[in-house]
C-alpha cells in the first residue's frame, strides 16, 4: 500500500492550462456554443426529439400488427417506411448520439478533471453537422415517395429499386446522405471524446483512476471511430449504385420485363461493409451503458466496484473482439460452414467477458448499503435485461440455430431486449443521476416510480411474448400477417396485447419527458452531489457547473472513483480530489 | 476483408503497445495520494493537435484500408476489365511527392527560424498540390474521353471513386495548408508556425503514402504482389 498523504506534496503543473474561448454573447454561449456541456444539451435534446419520432413510428407498426386491416392509412409500403425510419433512427440517430455526443460530451470533460474538450471548435462543428444529419432524414418524411422503406439493413438490391418505398425516388438518397454526414460529424466529436481523454486529464489522474462511465465511453468511441468508415464506405458506394449508375452492389436484374443497367455487383460485398460496421455499433452502444451501470451501482450501493481492473480488461477484450464477429448476421446469406463455425465461436467467447461484468456487478451489490434510488431501479433493471437479451444472444450466435430463427420475430425480440431495452434503461438511469447535476433540481420522485415500474414491466410484456411468437414461426418484416396457417386465435391475441402494452410503454415516456420539463424549475433543490458520489464531476464549486468547469484551481486526484464506504473513514464516501489515506486496509477488489 | 482486418491488427497492436504503458495491471484501490501521478504516463508529451492528427489520420487509413478491401472482393467477380492507367499519373505522383518534400524543407526551416525558406516552402506545397489536382482531373478527362466512363465497368468506377475521395482528403488538407501560410505572412507566433507546418507536412506525407498505395492497388501491382504471398502460404 503506497501512502503519499501530506496535500503539500503536490507537483508544479507540468502543462499548462488549455486556453478557454470565453463567448462574448448570447448567440456563442447557447446557440454556436464551444462549451462542451451546452453541446451535450444540444446533443441531448436533438436526439430525444428525433427519438420521439422513433417512438410514434414504433406505435404505428403495433397499430398495424396488433389490429391489421383495420387502419387504412397503413398500407404494406407505409409499414415498411416505418420499420426502416424507426429502426434507423432509434440505432443511430438517438442511442449513438446520445450516448457519445450526450453523455460523452458532458461527463468526459467533469469526470477527468479537465475545463472542456480539447478542441472546442471542432466539436461545435460536430453537433451542427449531426442536427444537419438529423434535417435531411426528417426531410425524406416530405419528400417524394417517402422516406426509405429498404429496412435499417438497407440491403442491395432491394433499397435501390422500384418496389421498395423510396427505391426510385429521394427517400433512399436522403438516408444515405443523413448516414455520409452523420459520420462526418460523428467523426469529429469522436476525436474530441478520445483526444480529451488522453491529453486533457488533471493530475493524479491515471488511466486506472478513471471511472467505467469515461472507460466505457472512450472504448465505444475509439471502436466507432474505425466502424463507421465501413457503413461510409457502404453508403458512399451504393449511392454512386442508386445515382451514378455503377454496379458496386448492383447484379444484373430485370425489373418489371426490363434489365436494369446494372451488371454484376455483388450484395453481398454490402452486407460485408455494413455488418463490418454494424456489429461494432452494437458494442458502441453497450459500452456506455456498461461503463454508466457499474457507477451507478458502485454509488447507490455505496460500495466500491468489484474487480475494477477486470473491468477495464473486459471493456478493452469486448471493445477488440466485437471485430471479428460481424459475419453472424450473415448466416442466412450463406458461406463457407468453417467461416460459419469461426464466427459462431468468436461470438461465444464475447459472452466471457460481458459475463464477467455482469458477474462484478451483482459481486458489487452483494452485502452492499443498496438505496433503490431511481438510478439504481434502473441500473438493476438493466442487469436483468441483459442478462435475458444476452441468452438469447447465444442461441442466435449459433448457426443452425440461427437460421431457421433468423427471420422470426424471435431475432426482433432478441435485439431489442439487449440492444435496444437494456440500453435505454441506462440511459434512463444516467438521466435521473446526472440531471441534478445539470439543472440543479432532482426529478420528481414519484413520476420517476410510475416511469420505471411502467417502462420496466411493460418493455418485458413486450418483448417476453415476442419471444414465443417468433418460435411458433411468425415472421418479421410482414406487413400483415392474417391470412398464415401459423396466426392462429391466440398469436393474434397476444399481438393485441403486445401492441397495447407497446402504447402503455410509450405513454410513460411523454411522463418522463414532462417530468424533465417540469422538474427544472420545480424540482427539490439537489445541493452540489445529492447522491454523496465520489467522482469529479459532484465536486464542482458550482452546480450546474460554470464554463471552465472547476473554478480556478482544477482538482487534483488522490484515490480512485470508488473510494464508498471506507473503513474508519467519516463519510461512507470519499471523493476522488480528498488527499490522505483512511482506515488500514481495503478489500482488495 | 483481409485488408481491412490487417490494417486493424496493426492499429490493435500499436493500442495494445501504448495500453501496455498504461499500468494497467496496477491496483488503483490501494493507491492513495499522488503516487500514480507519474508524469511520463499521464500524457503524452507531444502537442493535443499532433494528436488528434494522428487519431484522425488512422481514421482515414481505415477508410481507404476499407475501400481496398471492397475493391479487391469486386474484382473477384467475372465482369472485372481493368483499365489502362494513364501515364500522366507517374507525373502527378511526382509532383504530389514533390509538394511533401517542399513540406519537409519548410518544418526544417522552421526549426531553423528561417522564415523566407519556410514561405517558399509553404507556397511550393501548395502549387505542387493543386498541380496534382489538377493532373487528376486531366486523368479523368483523358479516360472519359477514351470510353473509360464511370459506371461502364466496376474497374473505373473504382477508379474514379478511390482517386476522388483521396482528391477530396488533399482538398480538405489545402484548407489547413492555407491557414498554415497566410499565419506564414501575418506574422503568427513562432511556435503557432511550426505545429500548423509540422501538422501540414505529417498529413501531407500520409496523403502521398495513402495515394503510393493506392497506385499500387490500382496499377494491379497490389493483387500481384498478394497473390506471391499467398503462393509462399501455400
Amino acid at each position: 500500500m503506497v501512502d503519499i498523504t501530506p496535500a503539500d506534496a503536490v507537483p508544479p503543473a507540468e502543462v499548462g492550462e488549455m486556453e478557454l474561448y470565453h463567448p462574448h454573447s448570447w448567440w456563442t454561449k447557447y446557440v454556436f456554443s464551444q462549451d462542451a456541456k451546452v453541446i451535450a444539451i444540444q446533443y441531448s435534446a436533438t436526439a430525444t426529439a428525433i427519438g420521439m419520432v422513433a417512438l410514434v413510428l414504433s406505435w404505428l407498426m403495433r397499430l398495424q400488427l396488433g389490429f391489421p386491416g383495420t387502419f387504412d392509412f397503413i398500407t404494406p409500403e407505409a409499414y415498411y417506411q416505418f420499420i426502416t425510419m424507426h429502426g434507423m433512427i432509434m440505432v443511430i440517430y438517438l442511442l449513438t448520439a446520445l450516448f457519445l455526443g450526450g453523455f460523452g460530451n458532458y461527463l468526459i470533460p467533469l469526470m477527468v478533471g479537465a475545463r472542456d474538450m480539447v478542441f472546442p471548435y471542432v466539436n461545435m462543428l460536430s453537433y451542427w453537422i449531426y442536427l444537419l444529419a438529423v434535417l435531411v432524414l426528417v426531410s425524406s418524411f416530405f419528400a417524394p415517395g417517402g422516406p426509405t422503406g429498404a429496412g435499417w439493413t438497407l440491403y442491395p438490391p432491394q433499397a435501390i429499386m422500384t418496389g421498395t418505398p423510396g427505391g426510385q425516388d429521394w427517400g433512399i438518397i436522403l438516408m444515405l446522405v443523413s448516414l455520409i454526414l452523420f459520420i462526418i460529424g460523428f467523426t469529429m466529436g469522436g476525436l474530441n471524446y478520445v483526444v480529451t481523454v488522453l491529453q486533457a486529464r488533471t493530475r493524479g489522474m491515471t488511466l486506472m483512476r478513471l471511472p467505467l462511465t469515461v472507460w466505457g465511453i472512450f472504448t465505444a468511441t475509439v471502436m466507432a471511430l474505425l466502424a463507421f468508415p465501413a457503413l461510409f464506405v457502404a453508403c458512399v458506394m451504393m449511392l454512386f449504385d442508386r445515382a451514378l449508375g455503377t454496379s458496386f452492389f448492383m447484379p444484373a436484374i430485370v425489373e418489371m420485363g426490363e434489365q436494369l443497367q446494372h451488371s454484376g455487383g455483388s450484395p453481398i460485398l454490402f452486407q460485408h461493409l455494413f455488418w463490418f460496421f454494424g456489429h461494432p455499433e452494437v458494442y458502441i452502444v453497450a459500452l456506455p451503458a456498461f461503463g454508466i451501470v457499474s457507477d451507478l451501482i458502485s454509488t447507490h450501493a455505496r460500495k466500491n466496484i468489484f474487480g475494477y481492473r477486470m473491468m477495464v480488461w473486459a471493456i478493452v477484450g469486448i471493445g477488440a473482439l466485437s471485430f471479428v464477429v460481424w459475419a453472424h448476421h450473415m448466416y442466412v446469406s450463406g458461406m463457407h460452414p468453417y467461416f460459419g463455425f469461426f464466427f459462431a465461436t468468436t461470438t461465444l467467447i464475447i459472452a466471457v467477458p460481458t459475463a464477467i461484468k455482469v458477474y462484478n456487478w451483482v459481486l458489487t451489490l452483494w452485502r452492499g448499503d443498496i438505496h433503490l434510488t431511481i438510478p439504481m431501479l434502473f441500473a438493476l433493471a438493466f442487469i436483468v435485461t441483459f442478462v435475458n437479451g444476452g441468452l438469447t444472444g447465444l442461441f442466435l450466435g449459433n448457426v443452425v440455430v440461427d437460421v431457421p430463427l433468423s427471420d422470426t420475430m424471435f431475432v426482433v425480440a432478441h435485439f431489442h431486449m439487449v440492444m435496444g431495452v437494456a440500453p435505454i434503461l441506462v440511459i434512463f438511469g444516467a438521466i435521473y443521476h446526472w440531471y441534478p447535476k445539470v439543472t440543479g433540481r432532482m426529478l420528481n420522485e414519484t413520476l420517476g416510480q410510475f416511469h420505471f415500474w411502467v417502462t420496466f414491466l411493460g418493455a418485458y410484456l413486450i418483448f417476453f411474448p415476442m419471444h414465443y411468437l417468433g418460435l411458433v414461426g411468425l415472421p418479421r418484416r410482414y406487413a400483415e400477417l392474417t391470412d398464415m396457417t401459423i396466426m392462429t386465435e391466440s398469436a393474434h391475441h397476444l399481438n393485441s396485447f403486445i401492441s397495447i402494452m407497446a402504447f402503455m410503454v410509450g405513454f410513460a415516456q411523454i411522463v418522463f419527458l414532462f417530468n424533465l420539463i417540469w422538474s427544472i424549475r420545480h424540482g427539490r433543490e439537489a445541493g452540489g452531489n445529492p447522491w454523496r458520489a465520489t467522482t469529479l464531476e459532484w465536486q464542482t464549486a458550482e452546480t450546474p457547473p460554470t464554463h471552465g468547469n472547476f473554478g480556478k484551481d482544477l482538482p487534483i486526484v488522490y484515490r480512485w472513483a470508488y473510494d464508498y464506504s471506507v473503513p474508519g473513514a467519516k463519510e461512507d464516501f470519499i471523493p476522488q480530489n480528498v488527499p490522505g489515506s483512511f482506515g488500514t486496509s481495503k478489500e482488495p477488489a | 476483408m483481409s485488408v481491412i482486418l490487417v490494417f486493424l491488427l496493426v492499429v490493435v497492436g500499436f493500442i495494445g503497445w501504448w495500453l501496455s504503458h498504461q499500468r494497467l495491471m496496477s491496483k488503483p484501490w490501494l493507491e492513495q495520494g499522488m503516487a500514480g501521478d507519474f508524469v511520463a504516463l499521464d500524457r503524452s508529451a507531444l502537442p493535443t493537435a499532433k494528436i488528434g492528427l494522428g487519431v484522425f489520420l488512422a481514421v482515414v487509413g481505415c477508410l481507404f484500408a476499407l475501400f481496398t478491401s471492397a475493391y479487391f472482393m469486386r474484382m473477384a467477380l467475372s465482369d472485372w476489365q481493368p483499365l489502362p492507367l494513364p501515364r500522366l499519373l507517374w507525373l502527378n505522383t511526382g509532383v504530389l511527392v514533390l509538394s511533401s518534400v517542399a513540406l519537409q524543407c519548410a518544418v526544417v526551416a522552421t526549426r531553423r527560424g528561417q522564415l523566407e525558406t519556410v514561405r517558399l516552402g509553404l507556397v511550393t506545397a501548395g502549387i505542387t498540390t493543386l498541380a496534382f489536382l489538377v493532373g487528376q482531373l486531366v486523368a479523368w478527362r483523358e479516360l472519359s474521353t477514351d470510353g473509360y466512363l464511370l459506371s461502364s465497368n466496376p474497374a473505373n468506377s473504382f477508379f474514379y471513386l478511390i482517386t476522388g475521395m483521396h482528391g477530396l482528403h488533399i482538398l480538405g488538407g489545402l484548407v489547413g495548408l492555407g491557414r498554415t501560410t497566410a499565419g506564414a505572412w501575418n506574422g503568427a507566433r513562432p511556435e503557432r508556425l511550426r505545429l500548423g507546418i509540422e501538422l501540414c507536412a505529417m498529413y501531407w506525407h500520409f496523403l502521398l503514402f495513402v495515394w503510393l498505395a493506392i497506385f499500387a492497388l490500382l496499377a494491379g501491382w497490389a493483387a500481384t504482389f498478394i497473390d506471391i504471398c499467398r503462393q509462399l502460404l501455400t
